[in-house]
This record gives structure tokens, C-alpha cells and sequence, in this order.
């Protein structure tokens, strides 16, 4: 087990800056995702964690021991790669145990944390087969076992499960939870897949242009975004942003007042579309419906505040028409404040 | 639509197939009947004379050491050579191109410009009287110094043909996906193990390839043996010209030639066999 430090970490790769001083604290047995969309250089930062980079400054400490200039083997970790990168030439067994091999551990032992390791991801049936012969999913579970066999202080997953399809990545997703919670190794998992970094992650660190913009808890990231960007990446549908006028602390919408901070220059309404009820015409914020979509578990319904798009979420059961003008009462603790110069969130009033 | 296009292909290989039967297997099936005839009808004669001549037992034996010698070193040669090609960032199509300048010339070609550096007044010699390692014209290249001999000729072949191995090496690396070597890495294996472990086995397909066309061509060595050596170092394709052009006897000629494909034709069946790779093991 062991705690990870980033220490202003910084990429280049020539002239362009894959990564500006990025700082992270991973705790002991933590499971932390880095979120962005491709290009934000969460995977540059993975790949430095783990050595397969060099950084052009800054310090990765992993369990008190300054690895920056350590070749990845003597770092104690393990890693699920994007492609799994199960090798074709050995038997599953032999991939699940390579890393046992590597640190020359009794055949007793081999066989004894390779079957463990198996059977946590249910693979034991698998064990004499080649990769070739396994699904997608199959060969996932194996990159796992691999990385578990060994009992790492931290596991890397570079978007581990980006490479399978929608029902078996719900399915695995849930398992990994499980599986993880049990070995309680420190994690730091790279997805673009917000659904994946809420459901698995103690903390969020959403990336975007080669910082981060964020770190927190899945629910305190969703209620309370630090930027316009991550207001806008997390959550479907994303959320909204409303360009307001705040005078004297209150901010008018319609017939609907709000209090406002009074410190930007240009404000907007951060406002996710389910903190949002409907209520007849006249009442609240006037909401222009012009698309209704029926989602199963609710009602996906896009249109216009004060002219500007939005796409708000109602019951299942609500009855709204393409066209109709309805009333949107808000709860003032429930929304954000966005400097629109600047991106980022403002003290609430 | 199935019916009218189904000629196709059988059309556009049309011409490959001319073309090897007219230019290739006419001649197979023409050398191999001459090579069992003398006289009249099917004979053994002309494998009698072959076995029976002075150098043929010298010729079988100098070359499959040549193969033995010169194969091997070029594989290990070439491994090293491809394995730092892939590793460079920069220059690494120019330093291919050098190394691979070799294959565009010819093997008689070759075989001279190592005459001009190995022989009695070569380069050579020059360089090590100048440094006086040497009295005067010492000879490398005759039947007095066959070890000699038999090292310029394998120094000669390595410099020759080492870079077609190179190549197709080069080819099989880059197909091997590099998150294979990184989570090797990552799981504790250092260099020389990585290499052992991940990097040969998985290369196996291509050293098949190459060890093939290599030893194949090793077999059928001839003009840089002639011209460093001539008939100091009989081979089995040197014998054959022999036996055409200065004995005129097609008859053993064709003998020789149906040998050497006869051991090529083993020696491929021995490489797909000890170097085959499982159909399940495939990436």
C-alpha cells in the first residue's frame, strides 16, 4: 500500500506543453480517476506515474520514495494498458503469473496467488487457454488479474474498459468496483467516460488543457463545478449556462428573482437541468419547450431561457408539448455562479 | 452478380501463373528429367559421377559450414542491428538506407570489391605494411591459407546479405504492438528478458521468414566464393558451373542443381516446423 504525490509535474513534448504543473495527492488505498476529454494529457500523466515517460520537471513520489528517475519495474506498480497488451504467446496462467515470474517467486507461490487472482475475476476456467481464443471481455479480466496477482501498491488502468462494448463495460464496471474495494489498492484509473469516474472514483480529478481543473468527491464535482468546464463535461445533459444581469444581488429571469453575487462582470447561471421544476406558465423562469424526448426515466426537454439553449429534466410522467412556454422554479443553493470571463465558479451570494 | 465476377480472380492471377509455370517449373521439371538421364531412359549415372568426383565431398562440406557459420551471425547480427534501428528517434531512415546499401549490388560485385581488399596487393595488405605487421604481398585467398579463405569469404557474405535479414526484422518489430514490451516493463522484466521473453517469441513469424530466404540463398552461394576463392573453395553451386561450363556434362550439372534444391527444400521444412507458430499464439 502506498500514497502518491505529484509535484508540479510538467510534460513538453517539443514546443507544445502536454502537462502545466500538475499537482496530485493520491492517499493510501484511494481510488482517483482522471477525467477529460483526449488530448488533456491524463494519459501523459498516467505514463509518468508509471516511468513509461520522463517528465521535463517535477517529482512522482509513490510510498515516500522519490521514483522520478526509477525505471517502471522498480516502482512497484502494476497497469491495465487501454488494449489490455495480454501477451499472445502465453498461456492465460502464464500471463496472470508473469509478474510473479519477474520477481522469481516459488512455483507454490505462483500457482497459489495466480488461482487467487483468477478467481476474483472469474477467469479460472480460462487458465490453460491462449488470449487468442478469449473475447474482449475475457481478455480484460486477464489484464486485471495480471495487474492484481502481483499486489501492487498502486494500480494504473489506462481506459481499461474504452475497448469493450456498452452492456459488458456496465457489467465490468460494477465488478471492478468490487474486486478493487477487496485487494484496496491505491488507483489511479484515466477514462473519458464520466459515468465510469463517478461510479468507480473516491475523487475526481477532471483534466482539461493540461491542468487540472478539479479535484473532488463524484457528487461534490457534479453539485459544485470549479469551472464552466467542468460544469460542462460532467452530467448528462450537461450544465446549463445562462447569461444573467445581476443588480443590487438579484439577478431576474421572467417573473423569477434570484440572489446573486455581485462581484463578476459578465455573470451566468450555472444550472443543472434536473435542479429545476416545472410549474405552470407565468410562475419562475420562463422555459420555451421545443423538443420534447421521452428518455424512459424521464423526460429529456431542450429549449430556451431568455433565448439562450438549454435542456432541462422532467418526470416521466410530466405533461409538456414541443412549443408550450412553462414556468421553472429553482432552488438558489442548488446553482452556480460562473464568472463568464474568466470560467470559473463564484462564491455563492 | 456472384457468377460474373467469379473469373476474376482467377484472371488476374492468370499471368503469375504463365509466368512461373513457362520460366520456372518447365525448367524444375527439364533439370530434375536430365539429371536422372544419360543414354537413354531413367539413370542413376550422372549422381554416381557426382558423388564419385574429388570435390563434391569438399564441396557438400565447405558449404553447409559456410551456412552453418554465416546464417547464424547474420540473424544475431541483424537482431542487434534492427533492434537499434527502432530504437533511434531521428535519422533512423537514413541509417536503414545505409545499412541496407549492400542488397543493391550485385554478389559478384561485392565478392570483387572484397577481392580488391583481401587479395596480395589489396587494401588490406597495404594497411598492414604500412603499420609493419607484415613483411610484404602476404596471400589470404589460397588453398595454402583455407582458414583464411574461409573467414574472407563469410566476412565477405555478412556484409553481402546481412541487411535482407535486417529488413525483414525491421518489418516483424514494427508489427509487434509496443504496450507488450511497456507492460512487460511495468511488470518487472528487464531488458535482456524483455527481449528473450517478449520481443523473440513474438518475432518468431518474421525469423522464420528470414532464416528461410537466408538459408535458402546460403545454399545456392556462389559468386563471392568464386571470386575471392574459385575452385580453392569448391561449394555445390560452384561445382555445378563447373561441371556446365568447363566440363559441359549438363547431365551432373543438373544433379548438382537437383541437390541443392533438395537440401533448400529440407531446410525449409525443418524452419516451418521447429519455428511454427500455433494459430492460437497469434497476436
Amino acid at each position: 500500500m502506498a500514497d502518491i504525490v505529484i509535484d508540479r509535474v510538467v510534460k513538453e513534448f517539443g514546443s507544445f506543453q502536454a502537462l502545466q504543473e500538475v499537482s496530485l495527492t493520491v492517499n493510501d488505498g484511494e481510488f482517483v480517476a482522471l477525467l477529460g476529454p483526449s488530448g488533456c494529457g491524463k494519459t501523459t500523466l498516467l505514463r509518468i506515474i508509471a516511468g513509461l515517460e520522463t517528465q521535463t520537471s517535477g517529482r512522482v513520489v509513490i510510498g515516500g520514495q522519490d521514483v522520478s528517475d526509477l525505471a517502471p519495474r522498480k516502482r512497484g506498480l502494476a497497469m491495465v494498458f487501454q488494449n489490455y497488451a495480454v501477451f499472445p504467446h502465453m498461456t492465460v496462467f502464464e500471463n496472470v503469473a508473469f509478474g510473479l515470474r519477474m520477481q522469481k517467486a516459488p512455483q507454490a507461490e505462483v500457482k497459489r496467488k495466480v488461482e487467487r487472482a483468477a478467481a476474483l475475476l472469474h477467469i479460472e476456467s480460462y487458465l490453460d487457454r491462449y488470449p487468442a481464443k478469449l473475447s474482449g471481455g475475457q481478455r480484460q479480466r486477464v489484464a486485471v488479474a495480471r495487474a492484481l496477482a502481483v499486489e501492487p501498491a498502486v494500480l494504473l488502468m489506462d481506459e481499461p474498459l474504452s475497448n469493450l462494448d456498452a452492456l459488458l463495460r456496465l457489467e465490468m464496471r460494477t465488478e471492478l468496483k468490487a474486486v478493487l474495494r477487496e485487494a484496496g489498492t491505491t488507483t489511479i484509473y484515466v477514462t473519458h467516460d464520466q459515468t465510469e469516474a463517478m461510479g468507480l472514483a473516491d475523487r475526481i480529478a477532471v483534466m482539461y488543457g493540461g491542468k487540472i481543473e478539479q479535484i473532488g468527491a463524484p457528487l461534490e464535482i457534479y453539485a459544485t463545478p470549479a469551472t464552466r468546464f467542468v460544469g460542462g463535461f460532467i452530467g448528462s445533459p450537461p450544465m446549463n449556462f445562462i447569461k444573467v444581469r445581476c443588480s443590487h444581488g438579484t439577478a431576474r429571469i421572467g417573473d423569477a428573482a434570484l440572489p446573486c453575487p455581485t462581484a463578476a462582470e459578465n455573470l451566468e447561471l450555472g444550472l443543472r437541468g434536473e435542479d429545476a421544476s416545472l410549474g405552470p406558465s407565468g410562475s419562475g423562469i420562463p422555459f420555451d419547450v421545443r423538443v420534447v424526448e421521452p428518455m424512459g426515466s424521464h423526460l429529456l426537454l431542450t429549449g430556451a431561457i431568455d433565448g439562450q439553449l438549454a435542456r432541462i429534466v422532467a418526470p416521466p410522467t410530466a405533461i409538456v408539448n414541443a412549443g408550450e412556454r412553462v414556468g421553472l422554479t429553482v432552488d438558489p443553493a442548488r446553482v452556480t455562479w460562473i464568472d463568464g470571463t474568466t470560467g470559473r465558479a463564484l462564491a455563492r451570494a | 452478380m456472384p457468377a460474373r465476377t467469379s473469373w476474376i480472380p482467377y484472371a488476374l492471377i492468370a499471368p503469375s501463373v504463365v509466368f512461373l509455370g513457362a520460366l520456372f517449373l518447365v525448367p524444375l521439371v527439364q533439370t530434375i528429367w536430365l539429371s536422372f538421364s544419360a543414354g537413354e531412359g531413367f539413370s542413376l549415372e550422372n549422381y554416381q559421377r557426382m558423388a564419385g568426383d574429388l570435390n563434391f565431398a569438399l564441396a557438400i562440406k565447405n558449404t553447409f559450414m559456410l551456412t552453418l557459420v554465416v546464417v547464424p551471425l547474420q540473424v544475431v547480427l541483424a537482431l542487434g542491428m534492427a533492434t537499434m534501428v527502432t530504437k533511434l528517434d531521428k535519422g533512423r531512415d537514413l541509417v536503414l538506407w545505409v545499412l541496407t546499401i549492400p542488397l543493391g549490388i550485385s554478389d559478384l560485385a561485392a565478392g570483387l570489391a572484397w577481392l580488391a581488399l583481401l587479395q596480395n596487393t589489396g587494401y588490406l595488405n597495404s594497411a598492414l605494411y604500412a603499420l609493419g605487421l607484415i613483411q610484404g604481398p602476404t596471400g589470404w585467398l589460397s588453398q595454402e591459407t583455407p582458414v583464411a579463405l574461409f573467414f574472407a569469404i563469410v566476412l565477405a557474405e555478412l556484409w553481402r546479405a546481412t541487411a535482407i535479414v535486417l529488413v525483414i526484422l525491421i518489418a516483424g518489430l514494427q508489427l509487434i504492438p509496443k504496450e507488450f514490451a511497456e507492460a512487460a516493463e511495468i511488470f518487472g522484466a528487464k531488458p535482456w528478458t524483455r527481449f528473450t521473453r517478449i520481443t523473440l517469441p513474438l518475432l518468431k513469424p518474421s525469423l522464420q521468414s528470414a532464416l528461410i530466404l537466408r538459408t535458402v540463398l546460403a545454399f545456392e552461394v556462389f559468386a563471392v566464393v568464386y571470386a575471392l576463392g574459385g575452385r580453392n573453395f569448391p561449394v555445390l553451386a560452384g561445382e555445378a558451373y563447373v561441371w556446365q561450363n568447363d566440363n559441359q556434362n549438363y547431365g551432373v550439372a543438373a544433379a548438382y542443381a537437383v541437390l541443392i534444391m533438395a537440401i533448400s527444400l529440407a531446410a525449409t521444412a525443418l524452419y516451418l516446423r521447429v519455428l511454427r507458430t500455433r494459430p492460437e499464439q497469434l497476436p
